[in-house]
């Protein structure tokens, strides 16, 4: 079994580092392009809540590629040609949109409704249809196969370039329109405002989106082309608030996946492309979840542990303050009072407690004043009563509440 | 075709595909109530390494164990989703899609290369189902029916689903008021202390577990299908919450018997020996009494405007 | 009206008379670190309608969802008539904000009010023939008898109201929260309330409202609870509602001719 193993993972490096050959290079390479487009092309999608829209149109794109490819062999076309596929793909993918929309006009359909029932009923019809194509003694149609769950080791060098271009031409549009998308997924009023073609550039960005999805059909495969778009902006969105910052971050996460696992698939046996690269994705969306600094799970537990021991110090302080101090209710706040040094064994105000109250009690009720007279004023990220108001709110708040506060 | 093949062939995949819809068609039910259909979406990706760690572990495919293993796998999507909205401050559409998409991707390696090694299920039915492997081999005849050593030779999936619908239909029978009031007004629920997150996540646990058992019939995918279509269709007929459940499940198994049929002998109408995946067009079916339900609902309000309330 | 229809819970014989109906101390919550209420004390008065009144995003709302155990608390300690609210959830009652409900759900009026009876039933059970007729009573109270089977969307703004406020007579509570009972109704409605209100009273059930409108306090109201995330003040409508504390609530925020609530006798 190690045997195995240590194989695989000789074969596994040899082509990350791309010495397994032409063909498994381009391939990569190409997929690569084909993941940064995605991430960037993605981030707007998600951006704009159309992730789960976008699964349902490449569910819908299945019956697609089967007429086509029925199509392509009546006409006789060679059997695997990919854009004739992809224009299949294409055709029953925006007629499923154009079903949800319908669907969703109905006042008793939801959107979640419209996506649920496009999605499986599309599909279904796309596997009525394979199985048709199964039984006719044709060609080539062990290649459709791969449309669901993806497998670069069967792309021809060919495809892989196509690919690649295409890819690149979405990043390059995206990138050239990155200032117009942005304001409009931002604040569509504020740009229709400045005289902006709102529509078009709203139909731009969900072209592009239709359009990634539909080159990644061969390499992702339909069934998980949709987390290539999503996965890498959310990981990325653990890291920053800034829209460029996650585009770009989601450009590098996307085809960093894209690369490591279109070489994983190639290297190993029975590794479909498509989950490989999701499971790479998803290893960078786990770890933003969890050690992301201001936004992870570790870093937004210790902050609300140190805010509800600040606040629970300063409340106390207050009472000490206004001598009304008692030891506290809870044990752990008891221990931890102890711990600072703000307690004496029996719970009783410690000399330094006595001296930092009155500054605490006065910092309480500037909080107290500024969040009763002008919530609106008081900074997003200011923790109330335990940071300084003095620093921390804005100079026309504190000269209208200092005169208040006694 | 005798009666003999019948009993053997389609009897019991007909069966499966009847059980297998409705069971999912009755907690899509909820679910679309909700507002929350896409959750029967996520939850039959999500559940995929559950079933396959449970069946790694039993070595067996037996039910119970791949029950359990996809209720765990439901847990840690519903963990991972309220984690990755709260933290990551992301929109619940896109957490699920997230969220689903990467245990699906999980599940898929687990049981591609466990095929490889020495795992008995077969990748191909996470994504159609394997109706046409669901056979009652020994019957002979219509005395079959009632004899306990040939029922007792039922396949499996079959049974379990039977099972599976009994006991979804007497939980919602005996939990019908709390169900209800826990869908429509959970605060209303929990301020009169009834616990309302308990039957909501109870219902969540019915779609997994609904799932879980049909995609040996249907497959992982097919099973939104299923979940959505018949109940969305049933909001557009119907105005009473009693009368949303019986239609919702009318019109599943009229999806499930015309795709079936369609599937298995249509062809024949043709002159082809072959049969069409059979899952595959009871979705398709399903999607189209959909549509047809829209189309009934534009034909009786499009043309008046709404009457003026009292 | 409810022992005629066979719902003999003599809720009265298991109150402590001599605590409150609600007894408040120290309630503070926070939102995402900030304190949507600080440390507010409060007891309902022994007898006559409570309003809370206050600005926006003062937590008059958050005040109810916390004594009903809605929303988490950072301190603070609720008493309904003298216990916990785990032991007397029986015993309160609920008619939320309107607008927090899906009117296009499959359920009629008359669903909706039998909802109020399932705190009496209890999980599993059935309701009882003596709950059914208690929540068509409670829709009669109300007006709305010939409108039972009419789904939810079908019904007016002020029907809608009237169908939670049946519902809220259906659970027969002995302490009533009701969040803007008031707010975006018809003069006939408006009356309609009142009428359920002021007989509520007279069977000696306490009632506690979010009021949105200063100008009608002193027509509806007795008492007055007066927040902005600290309680301002409490009391008597008309002592309670004086230029000071009203500039101690709403100052800051400009008052664009609200005039001042007339101190006016209820009738």
């Amino acid at each position: 079994m190690s045997l195995a193993l240590s194989e695989a993972l000789a074969r596994l490096i040899a082509v990350l580092t791309l010495q397994a050959g032409y063909n498994a290079n381009t391939v990569i390479a190409g997929t690569a392009v084909l993941g940064a487009a995605a991430g960037v092309v993605g981030t707007f999608v998600f951006l704009r809540g159309r992730a789960l829209i976008s699964d349902a149109l490449s569910h819908a794109t299945l019956p697609g590629i089967v007429l086509a490819f029925l199509a392509g062999t009546a006409i006789g076309i060679e059997t695997r040609s990919l854009p004739l596929l992809l224009a299949g793909a294409t055709a029953t993918g925006l007629i499923g949109v154009a079903l949800m929309h319908a669907l969703t006009r109905l006042p008793r359909v939801t959107e979640d409704s419209a996506i649920g029932a496009v999605l499986g009923s599309f599909f279904g019809l796309g596997v009525v249809l394979l199985s048709y194509v199964q039984n006719l003694p044709l060609a080539g149609q062990a290649g459709l196969h791969h449309f669901l769950l993806g497998q670069a080791a069967a792309m021809a060098r060919s495809e892989a370039i196509t690919i690649a271009l295409l890819a690149a031409f979405a990043l390059a549009v995206v990138l050239y329109f990155f200032k117009e998308f942005r304001l409009v997924a931002f604040d569509r009023d504020f740009a229709a405002g400045l005289g902006w073609p709102v529509a078009r550039i709203d139909l731009a960005m969900g072209g592009l989106g239709v359009a990634v999805t539909v080159i990644g059909l061969q390499t992702v495969g339909l069934v998980m082309i949709v987390a290539l778009l999503v996965v890498p902006p959310v990981a990325a969105r653990f890291w920053s608030n800034d829209v460029r910052t996650v585009a770009l971050l989601a450009g590098i996460f996307g085809a960093l996946s894209a690369y490591t696992g279109a070489a994983a698939s190639y290297a190993l046996s029975d590794m479909p492309t498509g989950a490989a690269i999701v499971l790479a994705a998803g290893m960078f969306a786990i770890t933003g979840l969890l050690f992301a600094p201001r936004r992870g799970v570790i870093g937004v537990a210790l902050a609300a542990l140190r805010f509800r021991l600040g606040l629970a110090r300063v409340r106390w302080l207050a009472r000490v303050a206004a001598a009304e101090a008692a030891p506290h209710a809870d044990p752990w706040l008891r221990l931890y009072l102890r711990a600072t040094g703000l307690s004496d064994a029996s719970g009783r105000p410690s000399a330094r407690a006595l001296r930092e109250a009155p500054e605490a009690a006065r910092n309480l009720s500037l909080w107290l004043a500024a969040i009763t007279r002008r919530p609106e004023a008081v900074p997003a990220g200011a923790r109330f009563g335990v940071d300084a108001a003095t620093e921390v709110l804005p100079r026309d708040l504190l000269n209208e509440i200092e005169g208040r506060v006694a | 075709m005798s009666f003999t093949t019948f009993l053997q062939i389609d009897l019991p995949a007909g069966l499966t595909a009847l059980f297998a819809t409705l069971v999912c068609a009755l907690a899509g039910n909820f679910l679309v109530l909700r507002r929350e259909a896409l959750l029967g979406d996520a939850l039959s990706h999500a559940v995929l390494p559950g079933i396959v760690v449970g069946f790694l572990l039993s070595g067996t495919r037996a039910a119970l164990p791949m029950i359990l293993g996809a209720a765990a796998a439901a847990i840690l999507a519903a963990t991972l989703v309220h984690f990755v909205r709260r933290y990551g401050r992301v929109e619940p559409g896109a957490a699920l899609g997230v969220v689903f998409t990467v245990m699906f991707a999980v599940g898929v390696v687990m049981l591609e290369q466990g095929a490889a090694h020495r795992v008995d299920l077969d990748p191909d039915c996470v994504l159609y189902g394997q109706l046409e492997t669901i056979l009652w081999l020994v019957a002979t005849g219509p005395e079959s029916l009632v004899d306990p050593a040939a029922l007792s030779q039922l396949p499996r999936e079959l049974v379990t689903l039977a099972i599976t619908l009994v006991v979804l239909s007497g939980l919602v029978a005996w939990f019908w008021k709390e169900i209800r009031i826990s869908t429509f007004d959970p605060e209303l629920a929990s301020a009169l202390g009834i616990p309302a997150n308990v039957f909501r996540f109870g219902v969540t646990l019915a779609a997994a577990v609904a799932t879980v058992v049909s995609f040996e019939a249907v497959g992982s995918i097919l099973v939104v299908a299923m979940i959505v279509c018949p109940a969305a269709a049933a909001r557009l007929l119907t105005n009473r919450y009693g009368s949303q459940l019986t239609v919702t499940l009318m019109l599943a198994a009229t999806a499930a018997i015309l795709g079936y049929v369609a599937a298995a002998f249509g062809p024949g109408l043709f002159g082809s020996p072959n049969s069409l995946s059979a899952a595959g067009m009871i979705a398709t079916f399903a999607g189209v009494i959909l549509g047809l339900a829209a189309i009934a609902w534009r034909l009786r309000h499009a043309p008046r405007k709404v009457a003026a309330h009292a | 009206m409810l022992q005629a229809a066979g719902v003999n819970r003599d809720m009265t014989a298991s109150i402590d008379p001599a605590s409150p109906a609600l007894s408040v101390r120290d309630l503070t919550v926070a939102y995402q670190g900030r304190p949507a209420l600080w440390s507010v004390d409060y007891t309902t008065p022994q007898s006559g309608l409570v309003a809370i009144v206050g600005p926006n995003g003062a937590g008059k709302s958050t005040f109810i969802k916390a004594c009903l155990g809605l929303v988490p608390t950072l301190s603070g300690e609720v008493k309904i008539f003298g216990e916990r609210l785990a032991r007397a959830r029986n015993k309160v009652g609920y008619v939320p904000q309107r607008g927090s409900v899906d009117w296009d759900f499959p359920v009629s009026a008359l669903d909706v009010i039998a909802m109020g009876r399932y705190g009496h039933v209890g999980i599993g059970r059935r309701l009882a023939r003596a709950d059914r007729e208690a929540a068509l009573s409670a829709l009669a109270q109300v007006g709305l008898a010939d409108l039972a089977q009419r789904q939810i969307g079908e019904l007016s703004g002020g029907q809608q109201q009237r169908v939670f406020l049946a519902r809220a007579l259906a659970q027969d509570s002995q302490l009533y929260f009701m969040d803007e009972p008031f707010a975006g109704v018809d003069a006939v409605t408006e009356q309609a309330i009142l009428d359920l209100l002021h007989k509520l009273d007279r069977e000696q059930r306490t009632v506690v409202c979010v009021h949105h409108d200063l100008q009608t306090v002193a027509d509806f109201f007795d008492h007055v609870l007066l927040l902005n995330r600290t309680k301002i003040a409490e009391g008597p409508v008309a002592s309670t509602l004086t230029p000071e504390n009203l500039e101690r609530a709403y100052g800051g925020r400009t008052m664009q001719g609200v005039a001042l609530p007339r101190a006016a006798a209820r009738p």
